[in-house]
């Protein structure tokens, strides 16, 4: 370690700064712009560099490990083809508000726009998908930099934040200074809610007979689940989630009603339906939420706490905007509310009417091995503590039907931007993150082909990641809208005359692996897997091959619309 | 409603590029955009005109403060503000309409420029509507070649 006053080149400084962020590992691929880095790498001992296969892995390896964690992903990738490598990863963590710090080496300072050998403008092509970007023109400006970095992806809403680092300015040298604080003048977020605001919330919350809390992702990030179990049980109100709210309130609360929106319970859209009083907290009135928005919610007043203001009154107009931390929020909310328990039982016996008449099943009565199984026996043999990941498609939505969620931080999944291939690489950099609970992938036949090469990484590093491959012979969730929506017409769907034998790859990789056809062997497999810790293990899972995934609320329909079972059910199986 | 916001933002390279690239991206309608330095070396001013219902507006405001690089933006629309803009306009010219050419020019207030033979460049300053207004006026005399600063805008001092 190197102190302040010394005189150290670009690539030094990079590495003393990262040291006095705390960085545990960098997510990395080396390449020309970054030689420098890597010579200085080379001694490093006390900041752990994670060689990925492919520079997509390494983002969604950040965002994982920064989702498992909460502390901020890093991920160093080389110039032109390495940089744009990159844009799927940052783009994802940018509509998830996952924190990542993404170093790019650059060309050096003088033949940047000439069109260089491995030149691409990543600044221009990642400004609207970071929180903000930044290209050091000058290695006196580099340590600053890279504490704003830092700064801007961790606070307020956390996001993506890119460094480009041409290749002069991580050669040059200078005094190195680590600015202990940063001011950015245009950057103030604000944490504290607005207390007279509180206090309004706090009497509609009073008054109201059917109050419902719609839990998004921002409670997660901004360590509130204490806050919100306190309320929702001291006040008695039912706690719905979004696909990242899920775990910030215990899934096996009774008063718990799961996920909302397209393939959300049907009680939790019913509920939404018909609640007086919505409480939305960290959450965004995204589209799969929301369905047609004239009619969500339609009877309810609406209060909408977000730290992010351009998040408030953007898909719907609330009634009572808070803009503030959602921990800020809770904790304000619990000292003004009075603690005295509402009487809510008509309102939940409603609600629990709607569950006894539409509950989550599936069929168990004949020997077909489905992902719905898998899930429910994943989340009883590991009893709800597992970090779980999923990748994007059918088996995602399962994930949050039939795993039950019981804390923060327990399921990663690419929500926002829906990238499959996201899942193994998270599952790799959630596990560098957590090595006291299981950690889980539920990955498609589809998108786990779309990051394989990341087995390497996890094998090599000997990762006892979970790969619980749902095998359906199909891009399952496409064939799903192709049978509901396109007149059966399964173009391009059907992956089983090509999909490779996913064992013979697993072993390939040097990757333990095991087969499951029906219930039995496949409650042996998820058993065996949970126990094997040296590396990563795959069980292919070959499930029934189109099953879908109810209840669902057609894109832009209302819960009238919901679907609760297939159609035509002669297209089952 | 047409809206004028005025922006503070970090003198930086890339600075109008990300308030110009948000407005796209989010499909806000921008009318013209218009950008100078300030007093303060390391600030500079923009002025934007927009359109929009409420809550639009409302939204565009927001995106705009939430980017790192902008300091402080205002909507002038509803508050005491001078609004201006500059025209450089270059016309044909010929002995016949060369004095109702000047006269109008008079009126307008405006400067000439430059002269030549057959064309005559004028520059006229005044709000967007009154620039609108020169432009039609001159226009049956035959315009060559027109340029518009886009508004720049800020509050009327107390
Ligand atoms: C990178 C990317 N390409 C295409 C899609 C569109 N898409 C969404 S779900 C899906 C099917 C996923 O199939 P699979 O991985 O087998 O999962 P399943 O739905 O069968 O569980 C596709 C193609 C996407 N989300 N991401
Ligand atoms: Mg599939």
């Amino acid at each position: 370690m190197h102190s302040s006053g010394q005189t150290l080149n670009g690539s030094e400084i990079f590495f003393e700064c990262l040291r006095r962020e705390h960085v545990e590992y960098i997510f990395g691929y080396p390449g020309g712009s970054l030689l420098k880095v890597y010579e200085t790498l080379h001694d490093v001992k006390d900041i752990q560099h994670i060689l990925v296969r492919h520079e997509q892995g390494a983002t969604h390896m950040a965002e994982g490990y920064a989702r498992a964690t909460g502390r901020p992903g890093v991920v160093l990738v080389t110039s032109g083809p390495g940089a744009t490598n990159t844009v799927t990863g940052i783009a994802n963590a940018y509509m998830d508000s996952s924190p990542m710090v993404v170093f790019t080496g650059q060309v050096p300072s003088s033949l940047i726009g000439n069109d260089a050998f491995q030149e691409a403008d990543i600044v221009g092509i990642t400004r609207p998908i970071t929180k903000h970007n930044f290209l050091v023109k000058d290695v006196r400006e580099l340590a600053i930099t890279i504490r704003k970095a830092f700064f801007l992806a961790t606070t307020g809403r956390p996001g993506p934040v890119l460094v480009d680092m041409p290749k002069d300015i991580l050669n040059s040298s200078c005094v190195f200074e680590f600015p202990e604080t940063v001011d950015i003048r245009g950057f103030k977020p604000t944490f504290k809610c607005h207390i007279n605001e509180v206090e309004k919330a706090a009497q509609k919350i009073a008054k109201a007979q059917r109050p419902l809390l719609y839990i998004g992702g921002g409670v997660i990030s901004a360590e509130a689940s204490e806050e919100l179990r306190t309320l929702a049980i001291q006040q008695n109100i039912p706690v719905t989630m979004t696909l990242q709210g899920l775990g910030a309130f215990p899934g096996n609360h009774p008063l718990s009603m799961g996920m909302l929106g397209m393939h959300g319970t049907y009680w939790a859209n019913q509920a939404v339906n018909k609640c007086d009083l919505l409480i939305a907290v960290g959450a965004r009135f995204d589209d799969r939420v929301t369905g047609k928005v004239d009619t969500f919610a339609p009877q309810a007043y609406k209060i909408h706490n977000d730290i992010d203001p351009t998040n408030v009154d953007k898909n719907i107009k609330v009634d009572l905007p808070i803009v503030g931390d959602a921990k800020n929020f809770l904790a304000t909310l619990l000292e003004v509310m009075p603690e005295k328990k509402e009487n809510r039982e008509p309102w939940l016996s409603e609600i629990n009417a709607w569950r006894e008449q539409c509950p989550l099943t599936y069929s168990s009565e004949d020997d077909l091995l489905r992902t719905e199984f898998v899930i429910d026996e994943v989340s009883r043999q590991t009893s709800g503590n597992a970090v779980v990941v999923t990748d994007v498609g059918q088996h995602q939505m399962w994930t949050s039907q039939f795993y039950t969620f019981i804390n923060p931080r327990s399921i990663i999944t690419s929500g926002g931007l829906g990238t499959m291939g996201f899942g193994l690489p998270a599952a790799i950099g959630a596990a560098f993150g957590i090595k006291d609970r299981p950690i889980v992938l539920f990955c498609g036949d589809g998108g786990f082909m779309m990051n394989v090469q990341e087995l390497v990484t996890a094998v090599h590093n000997k990762m006892p990641v979970k790969i619980f491959l749902i095998n359906n012979s199909f891009l399952g969730m496409v064939r799903q809208w192709q049978e509901l929506f396109h007149q059966e017409k399964y173009s391009f769907t059907d992956l089983g005359d090509s999909n490779p034998d996913f064992v013979k790859v697993a072993e390939a990789f040097g990757c333990k692996a095991l087969k499951a056809d029906n219930p039995e062997s496949a409650r042996q497999a998820i058993t065996e897997a949970l126990a094997y810790n040296e590396g990563p293990i795959l069980v292919d899972f070959r499930v029934v091959k189109k099953d879908m995934v109810f209840p669902m609320v057609p894109a832009g329909g209302s819960i009238s619309d919901m679907l609760l079972a297939r159609l035509n059910p002669k297209t089952m199986v | 409603m047409k809206h004028i916001i005025s922006v503070l933002v970090e003198n930086k390279f890339g600075s109008l590029n990300r308030v110009a690239a948000m407005f796209s991206a989010r499909g806000f309608n921008l009318e013209s955009i218009s950008i100078g330095e300030t007093e303060d070396t390391e600030v500079s001013h923009m002025t934007i005109v927009t359109r929009g219902e409420d809550q639009i507006i409302s939204q565009v405001l927001k995106q705009l403060n939430r980017l790192v690089d902008t300091i402080k933006v205002t909507d002038l629309t509803k508050q005491p503000h001078v609004e201006r803009e500059l025209l450089l306009m270059t016309l044909k010219l010929s002995k016949t309409v060369q004095h109702e050419i000047f006269e109008l020019i008079t009126v307008f207030k405006g400067k000439v420029v430059d002269i030549k033979q057959k064309s005559i460049t004028i520059e006229v300053i005044g709000s967007p509507d009154k620039i609108n207004t020169t432009i039609d006026i001159f226009r049956p005399y035959g315009i060559k070649e027109l340029a518009r600063s886009g508004a720049v805008a800020i509050h009327r001092g107390e």
